[in-house]
């Protein structure tokens, strides 16, 4: 595995060694009660500083205690009973145990609901306006690394802007933009540091970004050039590197998630200071591929951070036609995982929750799932009219009234960081960039025909070989039938 | 160089279906016996894995069951000897496991994966077909999964029915980007096996499960690699070409001693990688005899043996005396009672050997 080279620039390296806690009384969140240790094989490490400890609450604390309508009266009560998660302290008179270890028995019939008297709480730091909420806690951020951060939103999504442009004009053939979850991307990458491996979906280029993948080098990639480190093969979008330990996007959806687990197994065991963490949409909480992966990492204790983007839509489909659980959150706890609701659009709560997972994550090897709420304000991708299945006034008030830039400039602005100048000059400076980076792009010849039978296997066997020699025949017979620009 | 038939197969013990001919001399085996212990296949892939483990610190052995032993034992021991991080049992979910497998292999680890019967692997499929097989391709070779090597007990058994007899080596030899390896015997399958591991592209091991007890022989005790895409000649012949791989081989080999006494010289290969196969021996040996037969357990249409028949007619068309044969199972899901049946037996395949060699 290549570890990244690149050193983290001065401030963040000093954010790295930075961990303070910002307010200190206690906050909107569920009353926490730490976890008590299972009973089965506990994990390696526990030692997780106490101010992660007391983030942990119990999962069924909003569990609902309600009557179905149908219940038969003989019985006392249909109530559902809060029950401890582990019979400790419960007398063994009282217990059963069956395989996987005891649990206390009761007379009383009762169902777990269905669904909890008030869904997961969502954790948010700033408000709309850009301001901090009372008493919210969150992980101190210092003035280089928020102007960084927010730096990092215009570049995404200005680029997503000229590119989605770029290939309405017919210059590139394909894009996903990845607009209203500019927090989501860069917050996240900003929590992380470069030696922790990244599996992607497809809408988080803004990690690259963070990471130092150059606009040249996106634009590379979209025109399929002899520059693109995928040699051409793949529709844009599907960046990858090596060197920034991005693993190269496939358009297949929730496949990555269990490639994630393993390589996190592997960083368990080769002992590294460092996670994995890996994206996926609303839709992808539905494949298979997800839950097998966080059954997987939670019974292996792989050090994985699963961050949900539940957007609110998988192309067309609304989540009412995705699942019927409380989200994606609910499900962590279903198979043994520590879990959190985020504002997915407020880029505070993004960098605070992740870095705290990420500290859980390695401190304790134990995934982590966090569910961050948000919207996709741009079309599924350019193949998409989004109109035609939910209202244009909806969209557009995502993407003005709840876009998570502008929030997130409203709290540099507020601290002095920010300007009007700053803003217009970033702006266009990226902008500039970013059509030169296209001019350039189209213009670099294409891979070379030889780069259609490499790396199939790690040397071309004999069929591949022999199949080359007869298409260069062919080619040389019917140049007409090619394409001119990529040379043989 | 005259190999017995001992040597290229293995002693197979008496079975219902039929019993095997040793064409070997007593004096032969005495001295082999003194030489090499004598393993059935199943120690010979246990013997492989302690290997691959003992030599890679960075290799893993998962899947279902794996941790005691494994439902065929062949991973018996490796656990206690490795530690319960290195060898594991995993989740019952197929998907998970070759994706959490493609994971490991990613960050350059050896992850030997068990797919309990091949019969379960289809959960798998798209992992191997859409990542594992083109994890190096996308990527423009940034990053490969080559350490990957998925095994999986395949084939007729004598009562396993639907699900546990199959044999879908077909289906994967349609994907360009991974290799399909099937052994013959028990010291084909260790040498073989450890190819597959220390290869640097993902691999599929069907390992044909009749022979996990039955197939015995001598087994080298250390540490060799046999070469892949490599095909073997294993019986030498002049008037029919014979191809086939696995369990099949052996019932292959029957009809050559039978078709001997009708004069009949038949020429046996076995395969053994699947994809990319060996076409230039084949293709030498249908210049020699002008004659081809495939057999295979796997239904007849669509098969690999179709393949063959497609390339070597394409190259040979002009040599061929007669259509090329292909004796494999019927078109239908792999029965029970039927079994008898459905198999490609000997004297389905001498009838064709000779209707081939008269036509």
């Amino acid at each position: 595995m290549a570890l990244c080279k690149r050193k983290p620039r001065g401030a963040l390296k000093h954010i790295v060694s930075q961990f303070e806690l910002l307010k200190q009384n206690r906050s909107t969140l569920p009353s926490l009660i730490s976890a008590p240790k299972p009973t089965a094989a506990a994990s390696s490490s526990s030692s997780s500083s106490s101010w992660l400890s007391k983030l942990i609450c119990d999962p069924r604390a909003n569990w609902v205690s309600r009557t179905p309508l149908s219940s038969p009266r003989r019985f006392e009560s249909t109530v559902a009973e809060k029950l401890p998660r582990f019979a400790n302290g419960v007398p063994d008179s009282l217990t059963l145990d069956f395989p996987g270890g005891k649990v206390a028995f009761t007379p009383k019939m009762s169902f777990i609901s269905e669904s909890p008297k008030e869904r997961a709480h969502c954790y948010r730091v700033l408000d709309e306006d850009g301001q901090p909420l009372a008493r919210s806690s969150f992980i101190q951020v210092s003035e280089q690394v928020a102007v960084r951060i927010y730096n990092e939103m215009v570049t995404l999504q200005t680029m997503d802007n000229i590119f989605y442009e770029a290939q309405r004009q017919g210059r590139i053939s394909f894009y996903v933009t990845s607009m209203g979850e500019e927090a989501i991307n860069i917050a996240s990458a900003a929590a992380l540091t470069f030696d922790d491996l990244v599996f992607p979906q497809y809408r988080e280029p803004g990690v690259l970004l963070w990471r130092g993948f150059t606009l040249q080098e996106f634009a590379n990639q979209c025109f399929g050039n002899k520059a693109d480190y995928g040699k051409g093969r793949q529709m844009p979008v599907h960046y990858g590197s090596s060197k920034l330990n991005y693993f190269t996007v496939s358009s297949t959806i929730a496949t990555q998630i269990p490639h994630a687990v393993g390589a996190a197994y592997s960083l368990k065991m080769d002992k590294k200071d460092a996670c994995v963490i890996t994206y996926f949409g609303d839709g992808g909480s539905s494949e298979g591929d997800f839950h097998a992966a966080i059954n997987f990492a939670a019974v292996r204790e792989a050090p994985v951070i699963f961050i949900c983007r539940n957007n609110g839509w998988a192309i067309s489909t609304p989540t009412s036609d995705q699942f019927r659980s409380d989200g994606i959150v609910v499900k962590g706890p279903a198979y043994g995982v520590r879990s959190i609701r985020v504002d997915g659009n407020d880029a505070l709560a993004m960098y605070s929750s992740v870095r705290a997972a990420r500290e859980m994550a390695i401190g304790e090897q134990r995934p982590i799932l966090i569910e961050a709420l948000t919207y996709r304000a741009g079309h599924h991708s350019t193949s998409d009219d989004s109109t035609k299945y939910r209202p244009a006034n909806e969209i557009e008030w995502w993407r003005t009234a709840r876009d998570p830039v502008s929030r997130l400039r409203k709290w540099i602005v507020s601290n002095g960081w920010w300007s009007e100048e700053a803003e217009s000059e970033l702006r266009s400076n990226v902008r500039k960039q970013l059509l030169h980076a296209i001019q350039v792009a189209e213009r670099v010849e294409k891979p070379p025909i030889s780069d259609l039978f490499t790396d199939v296997y790690d040397v071309p066997p004999l069929n591949l070989r022999e199949q080359e020699m007869s298409l260069r025949e062919t080619i040389k017979r019917y140049p007409q039938d090619y394409p001119e620009d990529i040379p043989a | 160089m005259a190999t017995t038939s001992t040597q290229r197969f293995g002693r197979r013990l008496a079975s219902s279906v039929s019993r095997r001919r040793l064409s070997s001399s007593a004096g032969e085996i005495a001295v082999q016996r003194s030489q090499n212990p004598s393993l059935n296949l199943c120690s010979a892939i246990n013997q492989a894995l302690h290997i691959a483990l003992d030599t890679d610190p960075r290799s893993y052995v998962f899947g279902e069951d794996v941790s005691f032993g494994g439902v065929f034992r062949c991973t018996v021991g490796l656990a206690d000897r490795f530690g319960k991080s290195r060898v594991f049992n995993t989740p019952l979910c197929e998907q998970g496991i070759v994706g959490f497998g493609i994971g490991l292999a990613a960050m350059g680890n050896r992850a030997i994966a068990e797919i309990q019967f091949a019969d379960y692997i289809y959960p798998a499929f798209d992992q191997i077909v859409n990542e594992a097989a083109k994890f190096r391709y996308r990527s423009g070779n940034q990053f490969n999964c080559g350490g990957l090597t998925i095994r999986a007990p395949y084939g007729a058994v004598g009562h396993g029915g639907h699900y546990h007899s199959q044999s879908p080596e077909a289906f994967f030899c349609h994907v360009p980007g991974i290799k399909v390896v099937i052994p013959r015997s028990p010291s084909q399958a260790k040498g073989l096996l450890i190819s597959c591991i220390r290869d640097p592209n993902p691999i599929v091991f069907f390992e044909p499960k009749w022979l996990y007890r039955l197939a015995v022989e001598e087994v080298p005790e250390h540490d060799y690699m046999l070469p892949l895409s490599e095909a073997e000649v294993i019986r030498e012949g002049t008037d029919i070409t014979l191809v086939g791989w696995g369990a099949q081989l052996s019932i292959m080999e029957e009809a050559c001693l039978d078709a001997e006494n009708d004069g009949i010289s038949c020429e046996l290969i076995d395969l053994k990688t699947l994809i990319p196969w060996d076409k230039e021996t084949v293709e030498a040996s249908v210049r020699k005899t002008g004659r081809l037969l495939i057999s295979h357990e796997a239904p007849v249409t669509g098969g690999f043996g179709a393949e063959i028949s497609a390339s070597i007619v394409e190259r040979c068309f002009l040599r061929l005396e007669a259509p090329v044969a292909r004796i494999c199972g019927l078109d239908t899901p792999f029965p029970l009672v039927f079994e008898p049946f459905y198999l490609p037996t000997k004297n389905k395949i001498l009838d064709a050997i000779k209707s081939t060699v008269n036509y």
